[in-house]
């Protein structure tokens, strides 16, 4: 029995079984639960897929949820890149110092820094204090309670999530391939539009990917500086769960943002190596 | 070809210094147009900082460069219109080979037409007409070689520069290269400057040679008078093999393949010296004895392994001799 079986499975898999099985019991099991529950309660068929489709407020939420991601993801990454070029190329103590700022900014929970900004960009906070005594404007700016507060959020905690894959293929590119542009008469401008971005690109859609994901679990950040009133998809779910009890639509939800998320990376998939993306060795 | 009617150079108390260190050390150097010019020497000796100052990607700290008389010390990388070879090619991995060999022409705004006739062109001199549509990555490192260099010529460049463009080949293949750019040199007609660390290659190749040490220039000259006419103990032991003999009025250099080798007492003309033989290698086309003598480091002579006529043993007592100009008189340093 024993013999029939390590004739057909790897002896190795015996090793890493109990991991598997932990694995399959606490992740898998709990993830299929959820499929199910989404197609079962409150009772069995499609009823809450054909919310998406009849419901004009969930269409909506879906729709601010995406909007707010692909804006995140622009300015994230678009930030990161500056940081990221600039942190590749300058000398290695200055390095040093920037990474550890850029790691220790990790460490603060998005609630402290949620809050802070709270502070800052009150009525009375200090921005619009600030900008009032020095005559840039005369009543207070909304900066929160809407979408921009709750986009600075946003963008604010994920840089460091933006830079990361950035920099590592950055750090791969030759520079003696710039050099070489240079040296066949390509200015500044010409060198980084013909040759540093595109083999940048790897590190551009590794970066957009991750910030766009971690993005659309976002919670306690729309939840505080949209004060309510930009209700993204996370927020809608925890009200499904703990206030109205419709699990069944909260795992509908739930279930979209899995088959999203799934679907982003196939279609990354077909244009290049993920492994590659993610630093799995670099693409030459 | 002939289209370099200009790519003179003239080095004039050229040095750079990186904070303390003096990397390159009051250089002074004139480029015949149309030369081509090898830069040896070992590691560190500034061979590689002189031409990255040349190519404009590091500044001067003392001196200055005349191209065909005019400065061009202020002139950016991109402006100085040099084509240059890297070391490991540095070729644009997301590009194709023709938009590699095409990119100097394209960035200067040239028509479309004229950049694909002259790409046709580099990539037939460099014989490479079959791959304009591969990415470098799906070539051999001899045919990226070929690209970089179809590269660096393609905007017709009054200088040439080359920074070890071979020493990722393998042996075989940089011989047959080492033609390759031969003939391309005398067909376009540009000023070659070369840097290796390959004395060979040096030798081979260049019109002249300039061997480096510490920054500074040990000798200059063709490849016959370095290796004929070493002035130094570096330039004799750097550019061939030698022996060195300490006589009563000086150091002589002694190639060991100048020197002749006989079993004692059997030799022509007067012995110079008297060892045992305490070693033999052989190469194939010669053999190297290692001759030890009393009193003195051992003399390594080369013989031509077919002469070979007095079957000579390990440990046997022989003879030395060779010709009064084969020694050369080194300058005391």
């Amino acid at each position: 029995m024993m013999q029939a079986l390590t004739r057909h499975i790897s002896p190795g898999w015996l090793l890493v079984a109990p991991f598997f099985l932990v694995v399959v019991a606490f992740y898998l099991g709990p993830l299929a639960n959820i499929l199910w529950l989404s197609v079962t309660d409150p009772e069995p068929g499609l009823g809450n897929y054909e919310k998406l489709v009849e419901s004009d407020a969930l269409a909506r939420i879906l729709w601010t949820t995406f909007r707010t991601c692909a804006i995140t993801t622009v300015f994230s990454v678009a930030i990161g890149y500056c940081l990221a070029y600039a942190m590749v190329h300058a000398h290695q103590k200055n390095q040093n110092i920037m990474l550890t700022l850029l790691l220790i900014s990790f460490w603060i929970s998005v609630l402290v820094r949620t809050f802070a900004w709270l502070m800052l960009l009150g009525h009375n906070g200090l921005v619009n204090n600030g900008m009032e005594a020095i005559g840039l404007i005369d009543r207070p700016v909304r900066f929160m309670r809407n979408e921009l507060g709750v986009l600075i959020g946003m963008v604010h905690y994920m840089v460091p999530y933006a830079v990361l894959p950035l920099m590592a293929n950055m750090q791969t590119l030759d520079p003696r391939v710039m050099a070489a542009s240079r040296n066949l008469g390509a200015n500044g401008v010409q060198t980084f539009r013909r040759i540093y971005l595109p083999l940048t690109i790897p590190g551009l859609v590794a970066s957009s990917l991750l910030v766009f994901i971690l993005s659309l679990g976002f919670y306690v950040t729309p939840a505080i500086l949209g004060g309510g009133k930009v209700l993204m998809v996370a927020e809608y779910i925890s009200v499904q769960l703990l206030v109205t009890l419709q699990w069944g639509t909260a795992a509908m939800l739930g279930t979209l943002m899995l088959i999203g998320v799934l679907a982003l990376l196939w279609i990354m998939s077909r244009f290049m190596q993920l492994s590659a993306v993610f630093g799995g060795g670099a693409t030459r | 070809m002939a289209e370099a009617a200009k790519g003179g150079l003239s080095l004039t108390g050229l040095t750079k210094r990186f904070g303390g260190v003096v990397a390159v050390d009051d250089i002074d150097l004139e480029i015949q147009r149309g030369e081509f010019l090898t830069l040896l020497g070992p590691s560190g000796s500034g061979k590689t900082t002189l031409l990255m100052m040349i190519a404009g990607f590091l500044d001067i700290s003392a001196g200055d460069i005349l191209l065909d008389g005019a400065s061009i010390k202020t002139v950016p990388a991109e402006k100085r219109n040099f084509g240059m070879v890297f070391q490991g090619y540095a070729l644009f991995p997301h590009m194709t080979v023709r938009q590699n060999v095409g990119y100097a022409l394209d960035v200067r705004g040239r028509p479309k037409a004229e950049i694909e006739a002259r790409v046709d062109e580099m990539l037939e001199l460099v014989q490479l007409q079959d791959f304009g549509h591969r990415k470098p990555g799906q070539l051999s490192g001899g045919q990226q070689q070929r690209v970089a260099l179809a590269r660096a010529l393609c905007f017709a460049p009054p200088v040439l520069l080359l920074d070890e463009p071979l020493g990722a080949l393998d042996k075989k293949l940089r011989i047959e290269v080492q033609d390759q750019l031969k003939d391309i040199h005398r067909r376009v007609g540009t000023t070659f400057i070369y840097v290796t660390h390959d004395q060979e290659e040096a030798l081979s190749m260049s019109d002249r040679i300039v061997i480096m040490q510490n920054g500074r220039i040990e000798q200059l000259g063709t490849p016959t008078e370095l290796y004929e006419r070493p002035r130094t103990r570096f330039a004799a032991g750097f550019l061939g093999k030698s022996n060195f003999l300490d006589l009563d009025d000086g150091t002589y250099a002694l190639r060991p393949e100048k020197i002749d080798l006989a079993p004692a007492g059997r030799i022509n003309g007067a012995a110079r010296l008297s060892g045992t033989i305490s070693d033999i290698t052989y190469f194939g086309a010669m053999r190297k004895y290692m001759v030890a003598v009393e009193g003195r480091q051992p003399i390594e002579v080369d013989v031509d392994a077919w002469r070979n006529p007095h079957e000579l043993q390990q440990g046997q007592a022989v003879d030395l001799a060779w010709a009064d100009h084969a020694a050369v008189r080194l300058d005391e340093s």
